[in-house]
């Protein structure tokens, strides 16, 4: 514990000779390095709080764009970001006694502790790969309508709501639909509405897509009729934001039949989007994508350079430098490094995807 | 090994250390933290399913306990795991201090920005 023991005068402080903050060289500088690592990302946070400020479209909701569970249907909102901030939360606590191992000289400590954290940075960076993989992919995609519209939805108890939607509404599919439409434009498949669905036709289009089909209608007759798909339209309004009316949740209004077609019909092409990317996406406006991708991209940046020192600094423990030296401080500064992503995470959490 | 990246010795790294019993007691005092930790990011999650937004003073005062939840898990995390609470009182200072000014100026300065901007769109719609 460092800074206690000694009263010294001021005189004798600042006089030089010694750190008038009683704390090494290599520590200190590590503190005035978080300080502006800190400021970066405060930086970012804080403009990503003008951007959402300053937007008049609604900003989409956290706890129903993140609401999936790997390998799970249905909806557990938040979840899975719960369980990323409990895993990073737990590899702080392992580095914390990784650097109390470290002041009682206990070697096996700090290599079983600091062990447990670049296991927990591990897993911290896989559900972040999964989290992304599941955000640029998307849920199903959506369009925005091209002109004012009123529909009538029904919604939870049957009863009917009349909507008026303003131009430039999302409008989203749901996943079976919605991923059997992508695959038929990626494939360059003809898409015909028929009565209230939609009926893809697995045609060669000539122009080069749709390679899959040419391999598979290889080997059969090349005659064969076209195999045509129908799928019924199954939208759903206010997916991503939460919208009230007088008093009542109309979030996740599910719109099939004749009202679905008019959605269809009103559709802008050129704002269909599938999952995201840093055009375009399905959440809402596209600032939204890119400050998800930006701000939880340099911070799982942060986090695979803390696991690289993390794996190096453990290597150097497992064959005793530190030992050597007489002191485990240097798994202080990485640790302080470490801690320091963790506290980032705290706050991207909150305004991320709670607020 | 002679370095140089340390004033006279090693003395504030060697001084460092603490005995076992000194452990037990430090030791104690993490997994408090941490359970507290614990508790904190799971009121959070509660809330954040089961509170939905409007426009109104609830909503208000619910993201405002969000952010006092955030800094109460942040401080916890600057001045117990980081041990900054720990360290001498004028290091604290230097960095706690000049971030704070930087960026509540920041903070305010953007938020400023963000409404006004909103306002001009809205306006001029």
């Amino acid at each position: 514990m460092s800074g206690h023991a000694n009263a010294v005068s001021k005189e004798e402080l600042w006089g030089g000779g010694q750190s008038p903050f009683s704390i090494s060289y290599g520590k200190m500088m590590m503190w005035f390095f978080l300080v502006s690592d800190a400021l970066t990302f405060g930086g970012l946070l804080t403009a990503y709080g003008v951007i959402r400020h300053g937007l008049t479209e609604p900003w989409p909701v956290g706890e129903q764009v993140f609401e999936s569970l790997p390998g799970l249907h249905g909806s557990y909102p938040l979840i899975y970001v719960a369980l990323m901030t409990f895993i990073l939360i737990i590899s702080s606590v392992t580095m914390v006694l990784a650097v109390e191992a470290g002041h009682r000289m206990d070697k096996k400590g700090v290599v079983k502790w600091l062990g447990y954290t670049i296991i927990g940075g591990f897993f911290f960076l896989g559900s972040q790969a999964w989290e992304w993989s599941h955000f640029i992919h998307g849920s199903g995609g959506g369009f925005q309508t091209a002109q004012p519209i009123s529909i009538n939805t029904v919604n939870e108890k049957g009863e009917n709501v009349p909507m008026q939607l303003a131009t430039g509404t999302w409008v989203h599919m749901t996943p079976e639909m919605g991923h059997a439409y992508e695959h038929a434009l990626e494939g360059g498949h003809s898409v015909k509405l028929d009565g209230s669905s939609i009926v893809i036709s697995h045609t060669h289009s000539g122009d080069g897509h749709g390679h899959a089909d040419a391999h598979a209608g290889a080997g059969h007759a090349e005659a064969a009729p076209a195999e045509s798909q129908t799928v019924e339209l199954d939208l759903i309004l206010n997916k991503y934001v939460l919208e009230r009316k007088d008093g009542q949740d109309i979030r996740k209004m599910s719109v099939k039949g004749e009202e679905a077609v008019k959605l269809w019909n009103a559709m802008s092409p050129n704002t269909l989007a599938f999952g995201a990317n840093m055009s375009k996406n399905e959440y809402g406006p596209q600032q939204y994508a890119d400050f998800f991708f930006f701000i939880t991209g340099f911070h799982g940046f942060h986090v695979f350079q803390g696991v690289l020192i993390n794996i190096i600094v453990w290597l150097m423990a497992i064959r005793g430098v530190f030992e050597k030296r007489g002191h485990y401080e240097m798994v202080e500064k990485i640790g302080l490094f470490w801690h320091f992503v963790d506290l980032v995470w705290v706050f991207v959490f909150t305004f991320y995807y709670l607020v | 090994m002679e370095r140089d990246d340390l004033i006279v010795n090693d003395s504030y790294s060697v001084n460092a250390r603490h005995s076992d019993e000194e452990g037990v007691k430090i030791r104690k005092n993490l997994y408090f933290v941490t359970i507290l930790l614990t508790v904190i990011t799971v009121i959070e999650i509660f809330m954040g399913v089961y509170f939905k937004r409007n426009a109104t003073f609830t909503w208000e005062a619910i993201k405002l306990t969000f952010i006092i939840l955030t800094l109460v898990k942040a401080g916890y995390i600057v001045l117990e795991f980081m041990h900054l609470g720990g360290e001498r009182r004028n290091l604290k200072y230097v960095v706690l201090l000049p971030y704070a000014i930087f960026i509540m100026y920041l903070i305010f300065i953007g938020i400023f920005e963000g409404v006004s901007v909103q306002e001009m769109n809205n306006s001029f719609r």
